[in-house]
This record gives structure tokens, C-alpha cells and sequence, in this order.
């Protein structure tokens, strides 16, 4: 096993692209994301790949598609006005059914909005990434370690499903150091050949086409049926969360990415108070781990979301348990992080039987009820 | 060892991060749990800078140092910005040179470091971020000394072995120096 290194999440994520076997980088530059770039630049040329900085994300993007479409491992990256640019191409992409993975270290928004860490594009991310009937597949890492494992497994998957893969990370963990051992580089042979490519053959097999046109109705019903049946099978297969302080828990917090490591504080000062609080913590966002926070919610009073927008992935959270149990919301936006000690008192008033939903913009501290 | 978060604050330039990235890399030498998390942004052109650093021997949750255990503060809007957060019992380091306060708490240990001025003396410029870091060892003793020896050999090119040198020069001034009692 290789050492353990320190390295920023932007760069660890990096490294861990190229060790996946990826050899093409298209991007445009944006802040928080800077240093996925910056590192690609730097050690792209030395392996024998491409770095490209476009002219703008929506080139990058189409870069991405024509490298996909031609059978390569190829990666973009950018922050969250970046990414609003590249929805077009993603879903161009879901439907000519092309792998890639997509890094959203997010900002806030909307619009230009600020530089610092946010998550307030989970929307976007699961919901929304382009026009039509589809989806991607999101995960979200919450250390340096996940940035750089997660990268290898939405390789992987992209390619076995054949459909755009996004990491959903954010400013605090692109600029974040942490010790991360870096995996082990793949052996570019052994990955399974893609039939579907558009390689040069000389006439030795049939054509390949790759397109998301389909002016027949029913063709595209067809196609559209057909895709969402792999994505039913994506919902079976892929759900992953952490679930932790289970045993005992009369309730629990819900938190991913960065806010999860803020939950996860707060979670560790309450139950010092001795408050029987567990944490759970979904790593993929789309498919949502439905199924493990049902389970959660028939074992617990109540939960709290804690994340950094207004409240996104508290709707997924509803649907999963149901609205058997109240599910409260705490959260700051904008691009500041909320503190430990605010979710121990969201913690709190959780446990005392309120249900809440507190975007405490004027008081960090105690936050005001809305 | 006991857990420790650590704010580091000062202009842009001063070496804030490069001081808190010493003392996250001893951290990972002595196989400790860290992290390290800068302010990035506008105020790495020039502004005010700041870095939080996490030591402990159990995963990190929040790696954004809201209420610190130590301040090591390198000029005056840093100091008077982080100052009240520090946690009762806490410590304070601050360059004096350039950082010419008193602290008003009492429920703190409060260090003046002359560490600019002593870099000056000793021809280590721009190393008192280095002299500030041997200091809080000499303190808490967050780490040894052949870990930041280490720390600096990872952190500093190894083209640069003269400023290899003087990094290690540097902390171990901050280490022997005893603190300025009176105040500006």
C-alpha cells in the first residue's frame, strides 16, 4: 500500500482521475476548483495525455462528449456558475449514453454568487443536470480520502452504465488538506473494451453511431424506456450511506459532503451532553440511499437535515421516510459554514420535540426560527 | 496527546499557510488524524489571511476552527479579529514586531514574539512565521523535533536545501527565545 500523503482535495482528486485511467482533461477556470486544473496542466503532458483549458465551459464540455464518444476516460471540472454552463452538453450526453465524470466544487449561487463552500446545487445535481428524462449518477466525497476513492468509482460505473457521473464536492473540501493514501494506479488493459465506440475500424465491423437525436416519437420513447430501466437497476445496485451512532440513537442528523464532517462534530458534543444522536451520511445523492434512511426513520423520533443551502436534499429525506417522523432542517447558504455549536442547538430542539426548518440569518449563534 | 485547534492569521505574504501546513505535516508524521484549511480567495492577494489547522488522535468532524485552542496571530486586525474566540485557557502567540497589543484577557496565555525582528537579526527573512511555529512547539509541544524537521523536508523543495536549512534554523530560534514581559 503506498504512504500517506497531504494533499488538497482538488489535487488528490486529481491524481486519483489520472490513476483511474483518465488521459483527457477539458476544463474553463473557476474558483474553488482552481487546483484540478492547475494540477491536470501540470501532469497531463508528462503521461501523454490531454490537457485543455477551452474557451468556455460549454467547449470543454463538448470536448468531454467527442472524447467520451471516441471511447476515452475523460474528466471536466469546474464550480457551480461553471456547471450551470456545462448542463447542456451533460445532457447531450445522458442521451447518447456517454460515460464521463463531472466535478462540481461548489460555490455559492445563484448566479455568479460567491467563492466560498456551498451545496446549494444538489438541486441541479440530482435533479436537474440538462433538459429531458434523465439522470446522473452523484457522489459526495466528505474528506480528501473520498475525493480521491470516489474518483475511480465513477469511472467505473460511468463506464458500466454508460451515463455521466458528477462529483458533488465543495469549496472546504477542494481547498482542504488531509492525510489520503492515493489508490493504486489501474492497468489501462484490463478495462472492458467499449464496442460502442466511434474508433477507426476500416470498415471492419459495422458503423457505430452515437447521437441524442431522435426526430420518431417512439424511437425516443424506446430509448428513453430503455435507459430508465438501467437506472432502475443503478437504484437496486448503487445507494451507498454511512451510518453511524445507530445503536442507541433516539434521533438522528442527515448531512453529506462537508456539512456531514460540521454534523459530525455537533453529533460528538451532543452525545458527550449524553443526547442519543446518530448521524447518517449519503454518499451517493442520486440514486439516494432511500432504503437505508427508511430503515433510519422507523428507528428514531425524529431527524434533522444539516446542509449548506436552504434546504435541498431535505425533500429526498422526506420522501425516504415517508414523513413517518419530523424531519427538521438547519443550514447556512451563501458560503458560510454553519458552526458545530449551532447544530448541537438545532440538536437539541430537535430532541425537545420542535420541528423546524431555521436559516438563521441574522444570529449565528442561536439562529431565528423562519 | 491532547487535540488541538489551531488558528494561524496575518497579511497575505507573511506565510500563514505555509506555518500551518509545518505544523499539519508533523501531524501526519507522528500518524496523527488532521486537517488543514485555508482562507482562500481575495485575501490571498493580500488582505488578511488564515489558516486552521486540526490536530487530534480521532477522525476530524469540522475542520473550520470556529473557537480555537491556540492564536498565532501576525498582525493587529488578525489579533483583534480572533482574539475573544480563543477558548478560556487557551494560547495566544503573537509576532510583537509587527503586532504591537496587549491582550486584555486574563483567562489566557498571552506570548509576545518579537519573531520578524528576529529574523531580521539572524538573516532569516521572511521566516517568522518559522520562528512563531518553534515557539508554540517549545509550548505545547504539538509534535518533536525530528518530526518538523521532517515536516520541513517535505514542505520545502528540495532544490532549496539552503532554505531547508533555514527553516530548521528558524524554529529552533522561536524554540530557545523567551518571551518580551512588558507590553507596547
Amino acid at each position: 500500500m503506498s504512504e500517506k500523503v497531504l494533499m488538497k482535495g482538488n489535487e488528490a482528486l486529481a491524481e486519483a482521475a489520472i490513476r483511474a485511467g483518465c488521459r483527457h482533461f477539458f476544463g474553463y477556470p473557476i474558483t474553488p476548483q482552481t487546483e484540478v486544473a492547475a494540477y491536470m496542466a501540470k501532469r497531463m503532458p508528462k503521461i501523454g495525455g490531454t490537457y485543455l483549458q477551452a474557451e468556455s465551459e460549454v467547449a470543454a464540455i463538448n470536448m468531454v462528449y467527442g472524447a467520451s464518444a471516441a471511447g476515452a476516460r475523460v474528466m471536466t471540472s469546474s464550480s457551480s456558475p461553471g456547471v450551470s454552463l456545462k448542463m447542456e452538453g451533460i445532457s447531450y450526453m445522458i442521451g447518447a449514453n456517454l460515460p464521463a465524470v463531472i466535478i462540481n466544487v461548489q460555490r455559492g449561487g445563484p448566479g455568479l454568487g460567491g467563492i466560498q463552500p456551498s451545496q446549494a446545487d444538489y438541486w441541479m445535481a440530482t435533479r436537474a443536470m440538462g433538459h429531458g428524462d434523465g439522470h446522473i449518477i452523484v457522489f459526495a466525497p466528505s474528506t480528501v480520502q473520498e475525493m480521491a476513492d470516489l474518483v475511480a468509482k465513477a469511472f467505473d460505473l460511468g463506464d458500466k452504465y454508460r451515463i455521466p457521473v458528477m462529483i458533488l464536492a465543495d469549496g472546504l473540501l477542494g481547498q482542504m488538506m488531509e492525510p489520503v493514501i492515493l489508490p493504486e494506479p489501474i492497468d489501462q488493459e484490463n478495462l472492458a473494451d467499449k464496442d460502442w465506440a466511434l474508433t477507426g475500424h476500416q470498415d471492419q465491423r459495422k458503423h457505430n453511431t452515437i447521437s441524442s437525436l431522435f426526430l420518431e416519437p417512439q424511437e425516443l420513447e424506446n430509448d428513453i424506456l430503455k435507459r430508465r430501466e438501467r437506472y432502475l437497476i443503478i437504484e437496486q445496485a448503487e445507494p451507498m450511506a454511512q451510518v453511524e451512532y445507530m445503536d442507541d440513537a433516539e434521533v438522528a442528523v442527515v448531512a453529506f459532503g462537508a456539512a456531514s464532517r460540521i454534523a459530525r462534530s455537533a453529533v460528538n458534543k451532543a452525545r458527550a451532553n449524553g443526547v442519543k444522536v446518530g448521524l447518517v451520511r449519503p454518499v451517493t445523492l442520486w440514486p439516494f440511499p432511500k432504503d437505508i434512511l427508511s430503515a433510519v426513520g422507523d428507528k428514531v423520533k425524529a431527524l434533522l437535515c444539516v446542509e449548506f443551502s436552504t434546504g435541498q436534499m431535505i425533500e429526498d429525506v422526506r420522501l425516504a421516510v415517508h414523513d413517518k417522523v419530523p424531519v427538521s432542517f438547519f443550514g447556512h447558504t451563501g458560503g458560510i459554514v454553519p458552526t458545530p455549536d449551532e447544530v448541537v442547538v438545532a440538536i437539541e430542539r430537535m430532541v425537545a420535540g420542535e420541528q423546524f426548518h431555521i436559516l438563521p440569518f441574522k444570529s449565528r449563534l442561536t439562529g431565528g426560527a423562519s | 496527546m491532547a487535540d488541538l485547534q489551531i488558528m494561524l492569521a496575518g497579511f497575505g505574504g507573511q506565510g500563514i499557510l505555509f506555518a500551518g501546513k509545518l505544523i499539519a505535516y508533523s501531524g501526519l508524521i507522528d500518524g496523527r488524524e488532521l486537517s488543514w484549511l485555508p482562507s482562500y480567495g481575495p485575501e490571498m492577494r493580500g488582505g488578511t489571511a488564515n489558516c486552521s489547522v486540526c490536530l487530534s488522535d480521532a477522525p476530524i468532524g469540522s475542520p473550520l476552527v470556529v473557537d480555537p485552542d491556540i492564536l498565532i496571530a501576525m498582525n493587529v486586525p488578525s489579533f483583534n479579529r480572533f482574539v475573544e474566540a480563543v477558548k478560556p485557557g487557551g494560547i495566544i502567540l503573537v509576532d510583537s514586531t509587527i503586532a504591537d497589543v496587549c491582550c486584555m484577557r486574563d483567562d489566557v496565555q498571552f506570548y509576545r514574539v518579537p519573531a520578524t525582528q528576529l529574523s531580521e537579526e539572524h538573516n532569516l527573512q521572511t521566516l517568522a512565521n518559522v520562528i512563531l511555529v518553534g515557539r508554540l512547539l517549545k509550548l505545547t509541544e504539538f509534535t518533536c523535533a525530528s518530526s518538523l524537521d521532517t515536516a520541513i523536508d517535505k514542505s520545502v523543495s528540495a532544490k532549496r536545501i539552503d532554505l531547508v536549512n533555514f527553516n530548521k534554523q528558524a524554529w529552533r530560534l522561536g524554540y530557545e527565545f523567551t518571551d518580551l514581559k512588558e507590553c507596547g
